[in-house]
C-alpha cells in the first residue's frame, strides 16, 4: 500500500505539483490511499474522487490551514500511521519538503527529497534524483519502510478526471502545541513581481548588463528598463546569475529589482520552463545548471564562446543584448 | 544566547567531478584531493549567526562540522579568516552519496555533547539543502534529534524582536516569504541565501579561531557515516552538451524577430 500526501492550498484547491504527485503514484500500479492536510479538504478530497484511491483520509482544521512544522509533521505522522504504507510521496512544495526528514524520523521511515523520476524496477520502486547540484544523477532504491519521497514538478502529467463524492474518513488528532504563528507573506506587488514559476519562458540576466558597453559606458539604468519592459511584455520569468546578484547584495546599485531568489544556478534554483532566454551571461560550466531543465534555449552574447552558450544553448545570437531587447519589446509590444 | 551552526564542506563547484564506485558505494573520483571550501548554504548561514551574535553580546558561535580531518583543517585555513567561532569537528565522510540521517545522528550527538549546553537558549543554523548531497533532510532529523518542533527552512531573514520572539522570513512557491514568529528559542533554521554578504577575511579573527580549530581537529571524533540502505543502480553525469547554432553578423532587427516568433510560437 502507498501513501500520497496532499496538502490543500489557500483557496482549498490541489496544486498542480499536487496532480503531478498523483498521476506519478498512480502510475507505479500499487494501491494507494490519499491523504488531505488542510484548513478545509472537502472539496479537494471530491476532486480527485475518481482516482482510484483505496482510502481518503483527511486531517482537517484551521491550525492545518498554516505550513508550520509542529502541526504539518504531526498530520503527515498521523496519517502515515492510520494507513502504515510502504511508500509516502509527497509534492516537493516547501510545506512537505520542511516537515517530511523530520517525519521520516520519527516513524522509523527514510527520505529521499527532490525526486525527478519514480519507477517500478523488478516490483520495487526505484528513485531518481540529482546530487551535487544537479551535476550527477543516480537512480537508487532503500530497502527501509515506510519510504518517504518529495517529487519534483515534471514527473508525470498532472491528473485529470472527474470529480466525485471522496466519503473521506477524518483522522483525528490532537493539535500539537506549537510556539509558532504564521503571520503572513511578503511579496512584491502583483506587478513588480518577476518570479513567475508558471511562464513559458525564463529570462536570465547576467553581470554582462552593468557591464561598460561598446561606447565605453555603463547603462544600468537602460539595462533595467529594457529588463523590466520585456518581463512586463512577455510575461515570463526573470532568473539571475550569481555574480549580478552578488553585486547588488554588496550594496552596489545595480539592478534593484534582483535579489538571491532570482539567482539561478550551483548556489540558486533550478527552475523548470519551457524556454529559456539567457543575455549577457558569462561564466563556468557549472554555473549553468541554472537552465539544466529548460527545454528549448537561446542565448544573447558578445562571447560566441561563453560557457552560458556553447554546448548548452540551441541558438547562439552573437549579438549586442541592448540593441537586441529595444527590438524586442517594441515588437512585443505592437 | 547559542548559536550552532552545522555545515561541512563540498568540492569547489569549478571542479569537475566524475563519479566512481568505491568499497561503500558511489564516490568522486580522487576525491580528497579535490579542492573543498565550506558548503555555500552553511556558509551563509555562518555569517548570519556571527551577524547575529555581535548585535546579541554574550552569544557564542559554534561550527558542528562532519568531514574528512585533513580536509575540514584545509577549509578551516580559510572559514577562520571571516568570523569568531569554535568548531566542534567530526572526522568522518562529506560525501554527498551518504545518508542524511546518519550524519544528522552524528551531528546531533555532537551538539547534544556540547558542555553545559542550555538549549532553550539555543538556536540550531544550517543550509537548507548542502551542494553535496543536495537533499535538504539533515536539518530536520537533527531537530527532531534533538526535540525541536519549531523548525524552518530556505530562512532569508531572522530578527529577534524586543521581546525576545523571532521573527523569520523562509522562501515559498512563487518568490514569496512566509513570515512567522517563535516565541523563543530553541529553533532550527535552515537557512538560503540570508542577506549578508562574505565577510572579509580577518587576520585577527582567524588567528584567534586557530587557536581552538588545532585542538578540535585533534580531538575530532570519529563519526563513520555510510550510505545507509541505500541501494545505488546507477551514478552517471549528465549529458547535457547540445548542438549550439551560432548565429553571427545579423542585423538586431532580425534578431528581435525571430526571437519574438519563438517567443510568442
Amino acid at each position: 500500500m502507498n501513501l500520497i500526501l496532499l496538502h490543500t492550498e489557500a483557496d482549498g484547491t490541489l496544486s498542480k505539483l499536487s496532480l503531478e504527485t498523483l498521476a506519478a503514484t498512480i502510475a507505479l500500479g500499487a494501491p494507494f490511499s490519499v491523504g488531505i492536510v488542510g484548513e478545509n479538504t472537502a472539496s479537494a478530497a471530491d476532486s480527485i474522487a475518481t482516482c482510484g484511491a483505496g482510502k481518503f483520509l483527511t486531517i482537517t482544521g484551521p491550525e492545518f490551514g498554516q505550513a508550520r512544522y509542529a502541526t504539518d509533521a504531526a498530520a503527515a505522522e498521523a496519517l502515515i500511521r492510520a494507513v502504515g504504507p510502504d511508500l509516502v510521496t509527497t509534492p516537493a512544495t516547501s510545506r512537505w519538503n520542511r516537515v517530511l526528514p523530520g517525519v521520516a524520523h520519527r516513524i522509523g521511515g527514510k527520505v529521499d527529497s527532490h525526486v525527478t523520476g519514480l519507477v517500478m524496477a523488478d516490483g520495487k520502486p526505484q528513485a531518481t534524483r540529482w546530487f551535487y547540484r544537479q551535476r550527477m544523477e543516480a537512480v537508487f532504491s532503500r530497502s527501509t519502510r515506510p519510504w518517504l519521497l518529495a517529487l519534483e514538478g515534471g514527473i508525470a502529467a498532472a491528473w485529470t478526471g472527474a470529480a466525485g463524492t471522496a466519503n473521506a474518513e477524518a483522522v483525528s488528532l490532537t493539535v500539537p502545541v506549537s510556539r509558532t504563528s504564521v503571520i503572513g507573506f511578503e511579496a512584491p506587488a502583483a506587478d513588480q513581481q518577476t518570479i513567475r514559476p508558471d511562464a513559458d519562458l525564463l529570462f536570465v540576466t547576467g553581470a554582462g548588463w552593468t557591464k561598460k558597453q561598446s561606447d565605453g559606458l555603463v547603462k544600468t539604468a537602460e539595462a533595467e528598463t529594457l529588463i523590466l519592459d520585456f518581463l512586463r511584455l512577455s510575461r515570463s520569468s526573470l532568473g539571475s546569475t550569481k555574480s549580478l546578484v552578488d553585486l547588488g547584495g554588496e550594496g552596489v546599485a545595480v539592478l534593484p529589482f534582483l535579489s538571491h531568489m532570482n539567482q539561478v544556478g550551483q548556489t540558486g534554483s533550478t527552475p523548470r520552463h519551457a524556454k529559456g532566454l539567457s543575455t549577457c551571461c558569462h561564466g563556468e560550466e557549472p554555473h549553468t545548471v541554472g537552465w539544466r531543465f529548460i527545454g528549448e534555449r537561446r542565448a544573447i552574447s558578445l562571447d560566441a564562446n561563453c560557457g552560458w552558450s556553447r554546448g548548452k544553448a540551441d541558438i547562439l545570437y552573437v549579438a549586442d543584448a541592448f540593441a537586441v531587447m529595444e527590438k524586442v519589446n517594441v515588437l512585443l509590444g505592437r | 544566547m547559542n548559536i550552532i551552526v552545522c555545515g561541512s564542506l563540498v568540492p569547489d563547484p569549478l571542479q569537475t567531478l566524475e563519479p566512481i564506485t568505491g568499497p561503500t558505494g558511489p564516490a568522486l573520483k580522487n576525491e580528497m584531493m579535490l579542492p573543498s571550501w565550506l558548503d555555500p548554504w552553511a556558509g551563509h548561514a555562518l555569517y548570519e549567526a556571527s551577524n547575529l551574535a555581535a548585535k546579541n553580546p554574550g552569544s557564542k558561535v559554534y561550527l558542528v562540522s562532519l568531514g574528512p580531518k585533513a580536509k575540514l583543517q584545509q577549509v578551516m585555513m580559510t572559514v577562520a579568516q571571516k568570523v569568531p567561532f569554535e568548531l566542534i569537528a567530526l572526522d568522518g565522510s562529506a560525501g554527498g552519496f551518504t545518508d542524511a540521517a546518519e550524519t544528522a545522528a552524528a551531528i546531533a550527538e555532537a551538539i547534544s555533547a556540547i558542555p553545559g549546553l542550555d538549549l532553550n537558549n539555543t538556536l540550531i543554523f544550517g543550509g537548507w539543502e548542502s551542494a553535496s548531497r543536495g537533499a535538504g533532510a539533515t536539518m530536520q532529523i537533527v531537530g527532531e534529534r534533538l526535540g525541536i518542533t519549531d523548525q524552518f527552512e530556505g530562512v532569508d531573514s531572522l530578527e529577534i524582536q524586543a521581546d525576545g520572539s523571532l521573527k523569520i522570513m523562509e522562501r515559498v512557491e512563487g518568490g514569496k516569504h512566509q513570515i512567522s514568529v517563535c516565541t523563543a528559542p530553541p529553533a532550527v533554521l535552515g537557512w538560503a541565501t540570508g542577506n549578508l554578504p562574505e565577510p572579509r577575511n580577518n587576520p585577527q579573527v582567524g588567528m584567534a579561531n586557530m587557536r581552538g580549530i588545532m585542538p578540535s581537529l585533534q580531538k575530532a571524533k570519529p563519526s563513520p557515516v555510510t550510505t545507509g540502505d541505500i541501494a545505488f543502480a546507477s551514478v552517471s553525469l549528465p549529458s547535457q552538451t547540445r548542438t549550439t547554432q551560432v548565429v553571427k553578423d545579423v542585423p538586431p532587427d532580425q534578431i528581435a524577430a525571430e526571437l519574438v516568433a519563438w517567443i510568442r510560437g
